[in-house]
């Protein structure tokens, strides 16, 4: 009862329910949140999470349950009303104004409240600084880095009196480093009194800084707990069910015929901030992973893109495949000597975001019989998609559903499987799990491991160094453009590879 | 070319321009706030009938501009109703409501077609309108216009340092982050949709009272095409929106300028400039890609469901 409490809990969530058509995001969840606490709402991809934080931020309406906000019920109409009771957020996908200022953004957000520009800049000031988060009131958002812009959306829920602050995934944009200074903001909030809703499913950062945590899935409340107390495994459980593999180790395997071999392959970025490659040559053996490290921005983009086929290049012999060299050919040509490929950007580039699940899978799949005579075999496509759908798990209404209305890990899960299913030769895979959660990372590592040892090469570009090793045989890494020793995954070691990731090599070592 | 031609050009140039400068100022809020609306050609066309119409048959030539500004305001209603509210296709529905206006305007106004209205007289300022050059085309010119003065700088100010204004652009380039933060999408639409048809209305009124004193059927001729023409040329910055509609109001008399100067060239052909001159913008703008970008209203025309 919350009147037996001398401090009635901040929020405290009965019983609530929100129905979709499809699928229940939410079944009778029950959640409490103290004053100066920092509480972790954890959950895979779709297990309700975002929804139940849209409720309390006004953005949905629940079908049933009640919000107690200080012991007091409470109906929020709309986000107006959260923040007038002093519920801030801070979004996954920002909610900022690309082309307006901080200060403009801020005030915009602030309504009223926000007095002239002059002084709420210094207000911005003020506050970044106190918090440790410095920003320039007077720049235009689209000038800043993602982390930058994170800190816009926290300063902006800062500059008013809060009371609860929600934060949706904020550590997935962000560098270690950024990481840390956020929780040092973030404890410091928490000390003088504001609650704190932690959204995560990185469960390490879960136990570094909350304490408590609800665990969600499949709509309802799988497991409460005390995150310090546990490990990141008996966390991970209550997350994915008993019947979900958590992770493995893979047997690494040796190869050597090759596949994919890339000689001396040069290139000037098209992007005046890009990062030209130099004198690039590895190759990628039929039945095994290669995988290349870095950090983003070393020239990745531009080594996928002549990969890929999206650019072509000149020296036609610096990509060869077994038949010959394709560094001229167009991704279509590539693709029909057995490549596939799986972009980084998976709105936009991997799919298209206002096209059908079906549609999407026509796309890519359109060279294995999925077109008849310059027409679309309708039936065909959409028993290849409910396939995929069916084969990867992936959680959607069906086959109709818009790319965009799929969760990042989800829609992931369907462009893997959708490459995948086409049997290729070479699959060039980057970032594969960047955002995922551990259930759908499993099962887009096994679904790799499965064709690797179906006999083809794979390539894996991923900054994430943990996943390298995990499922690569071969591991190189990226740094300047310049391509590190590749060296067998089990005789090397993190650090060293750690060491080219920041372009400690000599790179006559290639050749040997 | 002697002073006094020269001041009569920059004279009649101000007032062709106007009915393009207050139809642009309105699409151009309503642009910013993430709508694009083709139904200004209809628009103006009802706002050129009502006003007419009410000014011969009530005598008040006030009472003739408040009537068409009613009308446009009830044309872009019913867009909003239909793109807004019903969250129809903004082109399609547009495009609908030129068609309509068109021929329902023609159809009110068949009566009425060559009868005479003693129109609105201009009025020089003293003083003001004895400077050089520049006299004539400022300051000798009808209330109208120096309405569209006033509405200019308006419309600039409410961009520039308004909270409001704001809350348009912001509203206009990303509707979820602006819901989401708890701004009033759909009304600030609304209201930036009913703008724009007040302004068509009154420019439609313009035609009608004071330009051309007269009814008759298509008499806006493509104005609101050229308007629309001109937010794009404008790249969607009021200041170069009034620059735009003088200039493309030269464009449209510069057929009498060469006539009187003795070339002959066709005026068909010289009707065609504003519509070059904004493929060329348009051409050079595109040239950058993120400045392209972060020119136009970045959810425009694009339809906003609150729920998602």
């Amino acid at each position: 009862m919350a009147e037996a409490h001398i401090t009635p809990p901040r929020l405290t969530l009965r019983r609530i329910t929100k129905i979709y058509p499809g699928c229940v995001a939410n079944d009778s969840i029950d959640l409490n949140i103290e004053p100066a606490e920092i509480h972790a709402l954890l959950g895979e991809n779709g297990a309700g999470k975002s929804t139940l934080m849209k409720v309390i931020y006004g953005l949905v309406k629940p079908d049933q349950g009640e919000v107690l906000w200080d012991g007091m019920p409470v109906e929020i109409k709309d986000p107006a009303q959260a923040r007038k009771l002093g519920i801030g957020m801070v979004f996954q996908h920002f909610s900022l104004f690309e082309t307006l200022t901080v200060t403009e953004n801020i005030a915009l957000a602030l309504g009223d409240d926000a007095g002239d520009l002059p002084s709420l800049a210094k207000r911005i000031r003020e506050v970044s600084e106190k918090y440790g988060m410095a920003l320039n009131p007077d720049r235009e958002i689209h000038t800043l880095s993602v982390g930058e812009r994170q800190r816009v959306e926290i300063v902006r829920c800062l500059v008013q009196p809060i009371k609860l602050l929600i934060l949706d995934e904020p550590t997935s944009v962000l560098t270690p480093q950024e990481v840390e200074t956020l929780f040092v903001t973030l404890r410091q909030l928490a000390k003088e009194g504001c609650a704190i809703l932690f959204i995560s499913h990185k469960l390490d950062e879960v136990r570094a800084l909350c304490h408590n945590a609800t665990i969600l899935r499949a709509g309802k409340v799988s497991g409460e707990c005390k995150p310090a107390d546990e490990s990141s495994q008996s966390i991970a459980r209550m997350m994915v069910g008993d019947d979900t593999p958590i992770s493995t180790d893979y047997p690494k395997v040796l190869r050597e015929e090759p596949f994919l071999q890339v000689s001396g392959l040069n290139r000037v970025s098209d992007d005046p901030f890009g990062t030209d490659l130099h004198n690039i040559s590895f190759s990628v053996n039929a039945g095994e992973i290669l995988g290349i490290a870095g950090v983003a921005g070393n020239g990745q983009e531009e080594l996928l893109g002549a990969l890929s086929g999206e650019d072509q290049v000149e020296n036609h012999d610096a990509i060869h495949f077994p038949h010959g060299a394709v560094g001229h050919l167009s991704p279509r040509e590539r693709r029909a000597a057995g490549m596939a490929f799986v972009p980084e950007e998976r709105l936009g580039r991997g799919a298209v975001p206002d096209m059908s699940l079906k549609d999407n899978a026509l796309l890519t799949g359109f060279l294995t019989g999925l077109v008849n005579r310059g027409m679309i075999a309708h039936g065909k496509t959409r028993e290849f998609a409910e396939k995929i759908i069916d084969r990867y798990k992936v959680k959607t209404p069906g086959t109709e559903a818009h790319a965009e209305s799929l969760s990042g890990g989800n829609l992931q899960k369907f462009i893997i499987g959708r490459e995948i299913m086409q049997n290729p030769k070479l699959l060039i895979a980057a970032h594969p799990t960047w955002g995922v959660d551990i259930g759908a990372a499993t099962a887009i590592h096994k679904a790799l491991i499965e064709l690797r040892d179906k006999g083809a090469a794979i390539l894996v570009v991923s900054e994430d160094i943990d996943e390298l090793f995990q499922i690569s045989d071969r591991i190189g890494a990226i740094c300047h453009g310049r391509i590190s020793p590749i060296k067998p995954t089990p005789d090397t070691t993190i650090n060293e590879v750690g060491r080219w990731m920041a372009g400690d090599f000599d790179e006559v070592e290639i050749k040997a | 070319m002697d002073i006094d031609l020269i001041s009569n050009i920059l004279y009649a140039m101000v007032r062709t321009g106007t009915p393009l400068l207050l139809i642009a100022l309105g699409e151009l809020v309503c642009e910013k706030s993430g709508v694009l609306n083709l139904g200004q050609e209809g628009m103006v066309l009802m706002g050129a009938v009502a006003g007419f119409v009410a000014a011969l048959l009530s005598g008040s030539l006030i009472l003739g501009f408040l009537l068409a500004i009613a009308a446009g305001i009830a044309m872009s209603l019913l867009f909003g109703f239909i793109a807004l509210g019903l969250n129809a296709n903004q082109v399609a529905t547009g495009l609908a409501l030129t068609i309509f206006g068109t021929g329902l305007s023609a159809f009110i106004g068949a009566d009425f077609v060559g009868k005479p209205i003693t129109g609105l007289e201009p009025f020089a300022l003293p003083l003001l309108s004895e400077i050089p050059l520049l006299g004539k085309m400022l300051f000798s010119q009808d209330m109208i216009v120096y309405l569209s003065f006033f509405l200019f700088a308006a419309v600039y100010w409410f961009f520039r340092s308004s909270r409001p204004g704001l809350i348009v652009k912001a509203v206009g380039e990303n509707p979820h982050a602006a819901n989401a933060i708890g701004l009033p999408v759909m009304r600030t639409r609304y209201l930036a949709v009913m703008f724009g048809g007040a302004m068509a209305g009154l420019a439609g009124g313009y035609l009608s009272i004071a330009y051309t004193p007269l009814w008759a059927e298509n008499m806006s001729a493509g104005r609101g095409w050229i308007a629309l023409a001109l937010v794009v040329f404008a790249s969607w910055k009021v200041e170069r929106v009034l620059l735009g509609a003088w200039l493309f109001g030269l464009a449209s008399i510069l057929h009498l300028v060469f006539q009187g100067l003795g070339f002959s060239i066709s005026s068909n052909l010289l009707a065609t400039l504003p519509y070059v001159a904004t493929i060329l913008v348009l051409v050079v703008l595109s040239r950058n890609q993120v400045r392209a970008r972060l020119l136009a209203p970045m959810s425009l025309g694009k339809p906003f469901h609150a729920s998602s």
